[in-house]
């Protein structure tokens, strides 16, 4: 079942009300966020939070039990022929990359486009050297996931997911994973991707970045958004207690760490 | 730039010691490590001075090959002759004399997957429609019928059923075995509990009773005139039994491999059989290639025990050979061919596995 498109057409992802458990411990409470095209949303808080499942509830990684999830107008229900269409033109990034080992860089890059957008081989291999290349990795192209460090193998990741041509963006804290001087290598890319005008969601912990980049700032706690504002007011002027309390102690952190 | 010259100047090699010192050094590490070793290697080393030799007389150099009865067999050493004389019997079996050439080019067509897998260039497509295609030529070819004159399965027996059973099992069993892997991880819980039932069912009873099932039973479910080829109900039971070992050899595969696969497949828009064609099942029979042919070896040696109901493989005439009335002294080597005869194609496949888990890891690194 496709639901009709709502007024507000702009909207890229709509999420309302949405509700969800894991077993009994309720892991979404109430949660309602819209984001528009060209728009970038960073999603922070401590961890268990719920912040990545919220996004992974968007490409119906996990499913919800409660509230409306649309994206690109259509509404994700469990019907699986419109998820996999929509998820085609959602892009995700994970925190571990989850390249697939079995395929060389190229191969991982082009067998999404052959296989499920039915694009043309050669077609396929000069969209992704081209994406490679913007991400700079072309020159590893032809090397297996294995020989490759973090940073390099979370780029690739990136570049796979931009050959599908995907709307929205969504990036499940794509520098969790990474030794700290891998990390900026891979803010570079996602920072040029967001100049280019994609539309983002991510997930982080690099408060730098969200500055920078960020219309917006999602701070969750607890299963709930505490607090929905735009950089320099939540960084400023931040209204929830607990707002203030993540970002002391994410600032003290950072202060130990240098 | 020091360091590098310092690196450079170390030699690229170990220095080599003359040969005599260093079969000392490789004898002194390897045989002789410590007292006990020392003693188990003596022990080992008098063992086989004792019983290779002798072996060697009884099984080579005092043995017969060449003769026609048991009258031109030389008594101290052991005498080929009832193999020799019986090759066709061991090889085609009943087969009618003049159509013994679609037996041989049956098992050449055979062997020659075997050859071919071998090959690393090769289209994959094409190995896969040559293996598709191999079961069902043999058994054309075997059989008879379209254009062929037909032969009663009756006639089979010999090496010709157990390499027939054995490639057609082991072709047949693999894509079961995924299926049923795959069927017992669905989200569908029919199909889930079937897999279940199924596999569990057939791994607990002995292959044996299900092969007098096949033999007794199922001809009783099935309208009275009809005729469902004795040797394809057994190998029917060998495909499915195997299957369901081969199915939870995989599923341990498909459980190991990292859950973030499946999300990565799944949030690029791969649909069910694509994800497991393209990305999981490719993964998972790499790692598993070593257990799987484990049991491809299994099955082959399984085959024999088609003899109890009645099918004539290659253990059926050895034994038929043994108790021949001109041949009757002879059991000892009749039965130590068939061990070099499975030890021989087993001894292959393992070899087989080996080459394959090599060129993973080269391919790997």
């Amino acid at each position: 079942m496709i639901s009709k498109p709502k007024a507000d057409a702009a909207a890229m992802v709509r999420i309302e009300q949405l509700n969800k458990w894991f077993g009994n411990a309720h892991v979404l409470k109430n949660i309602s966020l819209n984001v528009h095209a060209g728009e970038k949303v960073v999603i922070c808080g401590p961890s268990g939070s719920g912040k990545s499942t919220l996004i992974r509830c968007i490409n119906q990684l996990e499913q919800h039990q409660q509230g409306l999830v649309e994206v690109l107008g259509e509404e994700l229900n469990g019907n699986l022929r419109g998820l996999e269409r929509i998820r085609r033109q959602v892009g995700m990034c994970f925190q571990h990359f989850n390249l697939f080992p079995h395929l060389t860089v190229l191969k991982n890059c082009t067998l999404p486009q052959t296989s499920n957008l039915g694009v043309p081989e050669a077609e396929a291999i000069e969209r992704a050297l081209g994406l490679l290349d913007k991400v700079k990795m072309r020159d590893h192209a032809n090397k297996f996931p294995s020989q490759l460090s973090g940073g390099q193998q979370q780029r690739i990741a990136i570049a796979r997911a931009l050959c599908m041509q995907p709307k929205v963006m969504l990036f499940d804290e794509p520098t969790s994973a990474l030794d700290p001087e891998m990390i900026a290598e891979v803010l570079d890319v996602m920072t040029g991707l967001a100049l280019e005008g994609m539309t983002m969601i991510c997930v982080t912990h690099e408060m730098g970045f969200a500055r920078k980049v960020a219309d917006r700032i999602v701070f969750m706690d607890q299963g709930e958004i505490v607090e929905e504002a735009p950089p320099e007011r939540f960084f400023s002027a931040p209204e929830s207690p607990r707002t203030q309390r993540f970002l002391s102690q994410i600032i003290n952190h950072g202060v130990h760490a240098q | 730039m020091t360091a590098m010259n310092q690196a450079l100047a170390v030699p690229l090699a170990p220095p080599r010691l003359p040969r005599l010192q260093r079969a000392l050094a490789w004898s002194r590490s390897q045989l002789f490590p410590s007292v006990g070793h020392g003693l188990l290697t003596l022990s080992v080393l008098a063992l086989l001075c004792w019983c290779v030799p002798a072996a060697l007389n009884w099984l080579v150099l005092d043995a017969t090959f060449v003769g026609s009865s048991a009258k031109d067999c030389n008594p101290g050493g052991a005498c080929w002759l009832p193999i020799t004389q019986r090759w066709n019997l061991f090889v085609y079996g009943f087969y009618p004399q003049a159509e013994q050439w679609r037996v041989s080019l049956a098992l050449v067509l055979a062997g020659a997957a075997f050859v071919l897998l071998f090959f690393k260039r090769l289209d994959r497509r094409l190995l896969l429609g040559y293996l598709a295609l191999l079961p069902i030529v043999m058994w054309w070819l075997l059989k008879g019928g379209a254009g062929l004159p037909e032969v009663s399965s009756t006639k089979f027996a010999g090496m010709l059923v157990t390499v027939f059973l054995g490639t057609a099992g082991m072709i047949f069993a693999l894509p079961l075995g995924i299926l049923l892997a795959l069927g017992r991880r669905s989200k569908l819980p029919v199909v889930r509990m079937l897999c279940v039932l199924y596999i569990e069912l057939v791994r607990s009873v002995p292959v044996i009773s299900l092969l007098f099932m096949a033999s007794l039973m199922i001809q009783l479910f099935l309208p009275p005139d009809s005729a469902f080829d004795i040797l394809l109900r057994v190998q029917l039971v060998l495909i499915l039994f195997t299957a369901a070992y081969m199915a939870e050899t995989l599923r341990g595969g498909l459980q190991n491999l990292p859950k973030g696969q499946y999300e990565a497949a799944m949030a690029l828009g791969f649909g069910y059989w694509k994800t497991m064609g393209q990305i999981i099942l490719p993964q998972v029979l790499k790692q598993s290639i070593a257990p799987l042919l484990t049991q491809f070896i299994g099955l082959f040696k399984e085959t024999t025990l088609v003899m109890i109901v009645g099918v004539l493989d290659i253990v059926g005439i050895a034994m038929s050979t043994a108790v021949a009335p001109e041949w009757v002294e002879y059991g000892h080597e009749i039965y130590v061919f068939l061990a070099i005869y499975f030890f021989v194609i087993c001894f292959a496949l393992s070899r087989y596995a080996r080459h394959l888990e090599q060129r993973m890891e080269q391919s790997r690194s």
